[in-house]
C-alpha cells in the first residue's frame, strides 16, 4: 500500500488555497471580498438593532409614538439599507462559490487526469487500481463539501468574530477579556477533539482507498472466486477492512460531533460567566476601561451579554464545519501526493517528421507521404534528417525491473529494415520485456538501442511511439464504438480506412455480423466479445496506425488457427515492407519470420532461421516437435 | 427501498433509537436556556443582588452541562449509528455479490459495483446522519419556537405564517429544480468515472499509442460536460443561503418597527422589552431550523440516487440457488448432457448451445476444438454450473448438477478459467485458493504437475514471492501455469481447462498434459485449445461449431472424416509438415 496514514500535513491547507486561488485569479479574490463585504455589513445591524432596542427601552413608558418614530424608522431604514447590501453581496458570493467550486473540482480533475496521463507505466504497474480511481472519487467529493460550504462559512464566522470583539471592546476591556478567555479554552478543545478528528478522517480516507482497492481487485475476479468457492474467505477479508474503516470514522465522527455540543455549551457557560462578571462589576463599581470611555452600566452589560451569545454562535458555527474541512484536507492532501508523482521523463529531442526525397535529399514536409525521418539537431545548431527505414539494434542490454534483480542479459541483436523478428523462448524468458524495452515503458539499466542508428534515448518518446506499432497480449478496448476503437490508432482516418484496416486484419468479417456492425457500442472492454475477436480488433487499431515498426506481443493467441490462417494474409499484407516483432508460443505464427531469437531466462540462446535452427537440434528443435515428442 | 436498507441497520438500532431521544432532550434544554437567561438579563436589569445571579449562574451552569452531556451523547450514538449502518449496508452488499451466480455479474460492470460501495455507501451514510440527528431536532425547534414566538408575541407571531411558507415553497421550488439535474449528473459521473478507469487499466495502449493528449481533451470534454451539469444544480442550491437571509431581514425588519410600535403604544402592555428581544431570538431558530430542514432535503435528494443504487445490488436475486436436499459427494468424473440447449439471457434471442448430447467417461481426456465463438466455453461453463443450461439436463456422476451441493460440485468439478485472475498476494496464498489446508508438499506437487515449479524456484523468494494485482509481474504464461496448479490443488474429480495454456509454449503444455495424464489418471481432463497439438493425444476431441457439435472422435478418426478439424490441423502443420524430414 502507498497510503500510509498520516497526520495532516502542513501547508495542505495553504496549498488548496493557492490552487484555487491559481484557477481563478480574479473570481476568488472577488468572491473573498463579497464574502468579507457580507460578513461585515451584517454584523453591523445589531448595532443598529440595539439602538432601536435603547429607543424603545428609553421612551416606552411615555407611550408617546410620533416623538419617537422618525427617529426609529431612521434607524430601521438604515438597518434595511445594510440588509440589501449584505443580501446582494451574499447573493452574488453564493453563486460566484457554487461556480467555482465545481470549475475547481473540474479542473482538479483535469489535472490529476492529465497528470496521471505523464505517469510513466512503472506507476500503473505498481499501483493497486482501485486505489488510483479513490482519488477521482472519494477524495474529489471531500473537497466539495470543504470548498462550497466550509470555506466560506469559516471566512464569515472568522470576520463575524473579528468585529463583534471590536464592538466589545468598544464597550468594555474587562468583559472582552473575560469573552477571549472563553475563547481561548473554545479553541484549545477544538484543536484537541478536532486533531483527534482530523487523524481519524485521514485514517478513515485512507481506509476508504484500501477497501476501494481491495473491492475493485476481487470484483474484477469474481468469477474466478466462485470457481474456487473462495466466497467465504474474500467476505472475511473483507470484513477485516470494513471494520477497520468502521473504527476509524466511527471515531472520527464521534470526536467531530462531540464537538458541536461541548463548544455551544461553552458559550452557554461563557455567557452566565459574562453576566456574573459585569453583575460584579457593577456591584463593585471598578473604573471601566474601553474605547468608548463610558462607564460600566447596565446599558454596556446587557448589550455585552447578547454578543457573547452572538460571539459563541459564531465559533460553534465554525466547529460544525471542522468535519468537512478535515476531511477535505485528507482528500486534498491525498490528490497532491498524486499531483506530485514524478512524471515520466523525457529528454528526448530527436523528433518525427513527414518527409519526402528531393534528389536523394531527405527534405521535412507537412504533408503526410508515407515517408518519415528523424529530424536531429545538433549542438552546432546543424539539423540533418535520417530516414526512417526501421533498422533496430539492441547492443549487449541489460535490464531488471528491480535493481537486483536482472531479466535481460547481454542482449544483443540486430532487426534490418523490413524482416521479421521473432521471439520465442518458455513464459518468463524475457520477450516482452524486450518491448517494454523498445518503446521505453521502461529504461536499459546498461548497453544501447540504437533505432536507425540513433540512440532512443534521444528520441522523444512519443514520436519513438507513435513510430512502433505495438499490439499487446491484454487487449485493452474502450467505451465507444467499433469504428471508435479501430480509429484509435490514426485519429484522422476516414471510414473507409478503418474499414480497410478491419479487412486486413481479418476483424471485418465479424464485425458486419454484430447488431450494428461498425456502430456497434462496446462497453466494459469489449466485454460483449469474445477474446479472439478483441485481439482482432487491436490488430485493426494497428493496422489503420500504418507504422513502419510493429510489435506484435501474443497478439494472436486467443484467436483460433483457423481464422488466423485468414487473419494471417492479411498480417502478412500488413508486415510487408515493414520491420516486426513478433512475439508467439504458437509456432506457425513465427515460422516464416526471416529471423527467430530463441530465449531462456533473460537471454538469446539461439538465432537463425527456421531451417537453420530446426537443422542444429537445439531447443527450438526441441520446443518446435515438442508436440509430438509424447508420441 | 427504506425496507431494504433498514434491514442493514441491525446491531445499530439502538444507537439509531437512542440518537433521536438524546437530540430531543438536548433540544428541550437548548430551548429552555435561553428562556432562563431571558429571566437573568430582566433581573440584572432590574438591579439585583450578586446572589440571585448567581443562582442564576448555577442553574445555567447545570443545564449546559446536561445539555453538554446529551448532545455529546448524541454526537456519539450518533456516529456509531452512521457508520455502523455504513458498515453493514458495505458488507451485505459484499456478501451479496458474493452469492451472485455468474448471470448476476455479468449484469453489473465492475467499477459500478465499485462506486455503489463506496461513493454512494458514503452519500447514504452523510444522509443517514442528517436524518436522526435532525430529524426529531428541527420539526420540535419549530414547534417550540412557534409556540415561544406566539406566546411572546401575540399578534407579531402571525408575520411567521406569511413568511415560513413562503421559505418553505421556495425550498421546495429548490428541490424540485435540483432533483432531475443530480439524477442525470450522477449518471454522467459514473460515466465519467469509468472512462478514468478504463485509462488507468489501458495506459499501455494509451501510451503505445501516443493518445495521452487525446485522452486529455476528451476527458476534459466529459469533465466539463459533468461541471456543467453539476453547476446548474449547485447553483439553484446556492438560493438557498440568500433566501433565507432575505426572510430573516424581513421578519427582523418588521418585527423591529412594529414591535417598538406596538410596546410604545400600549405601554408595554401588550409586550415588553424583554420579550421584544426573545421574540427576535425565536425568530432566528424558526428560519435555523426551516434552513437546516432544507439541508436535510438536499442531501436526501442526493443521496436517494445512491439508495436507489445500493437496493438494486441487495434485490437482485442470485439466478443460482441450492437445492434444497443438496447431494454432498460426487460418484465419479463422469459427465453428461441431455438435449441442452442454453443462452445467456433470457431475452437473447440466439440459443449460444443447441441440441448437445454426449457423454464421458470418468477418468477420459476430452479435447473441445472449434473456432472463435463457437461456444466452446459457453459448453464447460455449464458443467459446474457456472450458468444452467436453459432446457435439457447437465448430469455429473450420473446425476443432474442442479441436485448438488454447489459447493461440493465446484470443488470436484475445477475450471480453470479462459480469462484468469491472480490476486494480490504470495504465489503460496493464491495456490492456496484451491486448497486451504494444502501443506508445503502438496503446493510443490501440484506447482511440478503444472510445471510452475520451475519458475518459482528461480524467484528470490520462491514461493513467498508477492503477486502484484491482476498477476502483472508474472508473464501470461507463468500466470496460466500457477492457475493450473491453483485448480489441481483441489484434486477435483474433473479438471476443465478452458484455453489455459494458450500463453504456455508448445513443449511445456505438452509436459504438462503428460503429466496430467500420468500423475491424475482417474480425473476427467476436458481440454478447450486453439492448438491441434494440445489435444490430438485426447481419448476424443468434440469439434464444436456455431454453438452445436459439429463432430466427435479422436484424432484419427477426426482428421480422416471431419472438415474442420483436417482444416484446422492443416492450418497449423503444413508448413510442418514439411520440415519433418
Amino acid at each position: 500500500m502507498t497510503m500510509k496514514s498520516r497526520a495532516v500535513k502542513k501547508g495542505t491547507t495553504l496549498r488548496v488555497i493557492k490552487t484555487l486561488l491559481g484557477f481563478y485569479p480574479i473570481m476568488m479574490p472577488a468572491t473573498i471580498i463579497c464574502i468579507i463585504f457580507s460578513a461585515i455589513v451584517g454584523a453591523i445591524p445589531a448595532i443598529f438593532m440595539q439602538n432601536v432596542i435603547a429607543v424603545v427601552e428609553r421612551s416606552w413608558q411615555s407611550g408617546d409614538w410620533n416623538s419617537v418614530s422618525k427617529e426609529i424608522f431612521s434607524f430601521v431604514m438604515l438597518l434595511a439599507t445594510f440588509y440589501v447590501l449584505s443580501l446582494l453581496s451574499s447573493l452574488a458570493f453564493n453563486q460566484m462559490m457554487a461556480f467555482i467550486t465545481q470549475g475547481s473540482l473540474k479542473k482538479l480533475r483535469e489535472k490529476m487526469f492529465s497528470g496521471m496521463q505523464d505517469l510513466p507505466v512503472k506507476y500503473f504497474d505498481t499501483h493497486n487500481h482501485g486505489d488510483i480511481m479513490s482519488h477521482y472519487t472519494n477524495d474529489i467529493d471531500t473537497l466539495r463539501q470543504m470548498i462550497s460550504q466550509s470555506f466560506p462559512q469559516l471566512m464569515i464566522s472568522t470576520i463575524t468574530v473579528c468585529t463583534v470583539f471590536s464592538i466589545m471592546v468598544y464597550f468594555c476591556l474587562w468583559l472582552a477579556l473575560v469573552v477571549l478567555a472563553g475563547v481561548a479554552i473554545m479553541l484549545i478543545i477544538t484543536k484537541k477533539i478536532g486533531g483527534n478528528s482530523a487523524r481519524y478522517f485521514f485514517r478513515q480516507q485512507d481506509s476508504l482507498g484500501r477497501e476501494e482497492g481491495f473491492v475493485e481487485e476481487i470484483m474484477n475476479g469474481q468469477k474466478v472466486v466462485k470457481v474456487f468457492c473462495h466466497e467465504e474467505e474474500s467476505k472475511a477479508d473483507f470484513d477485516r477492512i470494513n471494520d477497520r474503516l468502521f473504527e476509524e470514522s466511527q471515531r472520527a465522527n464521534k470526536y467531530a460531533n462531540t464537538l458541536g455540543p461541548i463548544l455551544n455549551n461553552i458559550g452557554n457557560v461563557l455567557y452566565v460567566v459574562v453576566a456574573l462578571v459585569g453583575g460584579i462589576l457593577l456591584l463593585t463599581g471598578v473604573p471601566n476601561v474601553s474605547i468608548s470611555g463610558l462607564a460600566i452600566s447596565i446599558s454596556v452589560v446587557v448589550p455585552f451579554l447578547n454578543m457573547t451569545k452572538q460571539f459563541a454562535g459564531n465559533v460553534n458555527q465554525v466547529s460544525h464545519q471542522i468535519n468537512a474541512v478535515v476531511m477535505g484536507l485528507a482528500g486534498a492532501q491525498r490528490i497532491f501526493s498524486l499531483l506530485d508523482e514524478q512524471a515520466e521523463e523525457d529528454h528526448g529531442y530527436v523528433t518525427l517528421v513527414n518527409a519526402k526525397e528531393v534528389d536523394g535529399e531527405i527534405v521535412e514536409c507537412e504533408e503526410r507521404t508515407g515517408i518519415w525521418a528523424w529530424k536531429h539537431p545538433h549542438q552546432d545548431g546543424t539539423l540533418t534528417y535520417t530516414k526512417l527505414i526501421g533498422d533496430v539494434r539492441l547492443h549487449d542490454v541489460d535490464f531488471g525491473y528491480v535493481e537486483d534483480k536482472m531479466v535481460l542479459h547481454n542482449i544483443t541483436l540486430y532487426a534490418e529494415p523490413g524482416t521479421k523478428v521473432a521471439f520465442v523462448g518458455a513464459t518468463g524468458a524475457g520477450k516482452t520485456t524486450i518491448t517494454n524495452l523498445l518503446n521505453r515503458f521502461y529504461d536499459i539499466d546498461d548497453g544501447k538501442i540504437r533505432y536507425d542508428g540513433i540512440n532512443i534515448t534521444k528520441i522523444k518518446k512519443g514520436d519513438l511511439r507513435s513510430s512502433l506499432g505495438v499490439v499487446l497480449q491484454d487487449t485493452n478496448l474502450f467505451t465507444g464504438t467499433v469504428m471508435d476503437n479501430i480509429r484509435y490508432g490514426k485519429l484522422d482516418a476516414s471510414d473507409e480506412e478503418c474499414i480497410d484496416a478491419a479487412k486486413l486484419a481479418g476483424a471485418h468479417d465479424f464485425i458486419t455480423r454484430l447488431p450494428e456492425g461498425y456502430q456497434t457500442m462496446l462497453t466494459g472492454n469489449g466485454s460483449n466479445l469474445s477474446q479472439g475477436q478483441r485481439q482482432l480488433l487491436a490488430i485493426s487499431r494497428a493496422a489503420v496506425a500504418d507504422p513502419p515498426v510493429m510489435i506484435l506481443d501474443e497478439a494472436t493467441s486467443s484467436i483460433d488457427t483457423r481464422t488466423e490462417a485468414i487473419v494471417q494474409r492479411g498480417m502478412d499484407a500488413l508486415m510487408k515492407g515493414r520491420t516486426v516483432f513478433v512475439i508467439a508460443h504458437r509456432l506457425s505464427t513465427v515460422k516464416n519470420s526471416d529471423v527467430i531469437m530463441v530465449m531462456e531466462q533473460g537471454r538469446i540462446i539461439e538465432r537463425g532461421s527456421h531451417e537453420k535452427l530446426i537443422e542444429e537440434r537445439g531447443k527450438y528443435y526441441q520446443l518446435y516437435t515438442g508436440a509430438f515428442e509424447l508420441e | 427501498m427504506l425496507k431494504e436498507l433498514s434491514k442493514s441497520i441491525r446491531e445499530y438500532k439502538k444507537s439509531s433509537i437512542a440518537t433521536p431521544l438524546l437530540v430531543s432532550l438536548e433540544v428541550v434544554l437548548e430551548c429552555i436556556i435561553p428562556f432562563v437567561i431571558a429571566t437573568l438579563v430582566n433581573q440584572i436589569k432590574a438591579g439585583c443582588e450578586l446572589q440571585v445571579i448567581l443562582g442564576y449562574g448555577l442553574v445555567l451552569v447545570a443545564m449546559a452541562g446536561f445539555s453538554l452531556l446529551f448532545g455529546a451523547l448524541a454526537g456519539t450514538t450518533c456516529a456509531t449509528a452512521s457508520c455502523g449502518l455504513a458498515r453493514n449496508l458495505r458488507k451485505d452488499m459484499f456478501y451479496k455479490i458474493q452469492d451472485y451466480s455468474f448471470e448476476n455479474i455479468d449484469k453489473f460492470s465492475t467499477s459500478s459495483l465499485v462506486t455503489r460501495i463506496t461513493t454512494d455507501v458514503t452519500n447514504v451514510q452523510n444522509a443517514y446522519m442528517m436524518i436522526i440527528r435532525t430529524a426529531i431536532r428541527c420539526p420540535l425547534m419549530l414547534i417550540f419556537a412557534f409556540i415561544m414566538a406566539f406566546v411572546m408575541g401575540g399578534r407579531m407571531g402571525t408575520i411567521f405564517l406569511f413568511v415560513a411558507p413562503f421559505l418553505a415553497f421556495g425550498l421546495f421550488l429548490v428541490i424540485r429544480k435540483t432533483m432531475p439535474l443530480f439524477k442525470r449528473v450522477f449518471k454522467k459521473y459514473d460515466n465519467l468515472n469509468n472512462s478514468i478507469q478504463e485509462n488507468v487499466k489501458a495506459m499501455r495502449v494509451v501510451k503505445s499509442y501516443v493518445r495521452e493528449d487525446y485522452e486529455k481533451e476528451k476527458f476534459g470534454l466529459a469533465a466539463s460536460d459533468v461541471c456543467a451539469d453539476f453547476t446548474k444544480a449547485e447553483r439553484i442550491l446556492a438560493l438557498n443561503n440568500p433566501m433565507m437571509q432575505f426572510c430573516i431581514y424581513t421578519v427582523m425588519i418588521f418585527v423591529l418597527s412594529f414591535g417598538s410600535y406596538t410596546i410604545i403604544t400600549s405601554r408595554g402592555v401588550d409586550l415588553d422589552v424583554g420579550q421584544f428581544s426573545a421574540l427576535l431570538t425565536y425568530s432566528f431558530m424558526i428560519l435555523q431550523s426551516l434552513m437546516m430542514l432544507s439541508m436535510v432535503f438536499v442531501m436526501i435528494t442526493m443521496a436517494t440516487e445512491s439508495a436507489k443504487r445500493i437496493v438494486e445490488i441487495l434485490q437482485e436475486k442470485s439466478t443460482l440457488a441450492n437445492p434444497e436436499q443438496p447431494i454432498y459427494e460426487v460418484q465419479d468424473g463422469s459427465v453428461d448432457f441431455e438435449d441442452v440447449n442454453f443462452k445467456y439471457s433470457k431475452k437473447a434471442e440466439r440459443m449460444s448451445l443447441a441440441d448437445i448430447s454426449f457423454h464421458i467417461n470418468s477418468g477420459e481426456t476430452i479435447g473441445i476444438i472449434g473456432g472463435t465463438g463457437s461456444s466452446k466455453s459457453s459448453l464447460i461453463q455449464l458443467i459446474s454450473r457456472l450458468y444452467d443450461a436453459t432446457e435439457g439436463v447437465v448430469k455429473v456422476g450420473g446425476i443432474d448438477v442442479t441436485q448438488y451441493d454447489l459447493e461440493t460440485l465446484r470443488n470436484q468439478v475445477a475450471v480453470v478459467l479462459q480469462k484468469n485472475i491472480l490476486f494480490s498476494g504470495t504465489i503460496r496464498e493464491n495456490l492456496r485458493w484451491g486448497n486451504k489446508e494444502a501443506t508445503d508438499e502438496e503446493l510443490v506437487h501440484a506447482c511440478k504437475l503444472a510445471h510452475a515449479d520451475e519458475f518459482i524456484t528461480q524467484f528470490p523468494m520462491e514461493y513467498d514471492t508477492y503477486i502484484e494485482q491482476g498477476g502483472a509481474n508474472v508473464s501470461g504464461g507463468q500466470k496460466q501455469r500457477l492457475c493450473i496448479a491453483r485448480a489441481l490443488l483441489k484434486k477435483p474429480k474433473i479438471l476443465i481447462m478452458d484455453d489455459s495454456t494458450s500463453a504456455v509454449d508448445t513443449k511445456t503444455d505438452a509436459m504438462i498434459r503428460k503429466a496430467l495424464r500420468e500423475f491424475i489418471p482417474e480425473t476427467t481432463k476436458i481440454i478447450i485449445a486453439q492448438r491441434i497439438s494440445s489435444v490430438q493425444d485426447a481419448d476424443r476431441v468434440i469439434v464444436m461449431e456455431g454453438g452445436t457439435i459439429n463432430a466427435i472422435g479422436n484424432h484419427e478418426e477426426l482428421l480422416a472424416t471431419n472438415e474442420i478439424y483436417k482444416e484446422i490441423f492443416e492450418s497449423q502443420n503444413k508448413a510442418g509438415d514439411d520440415d519433418e524430414e
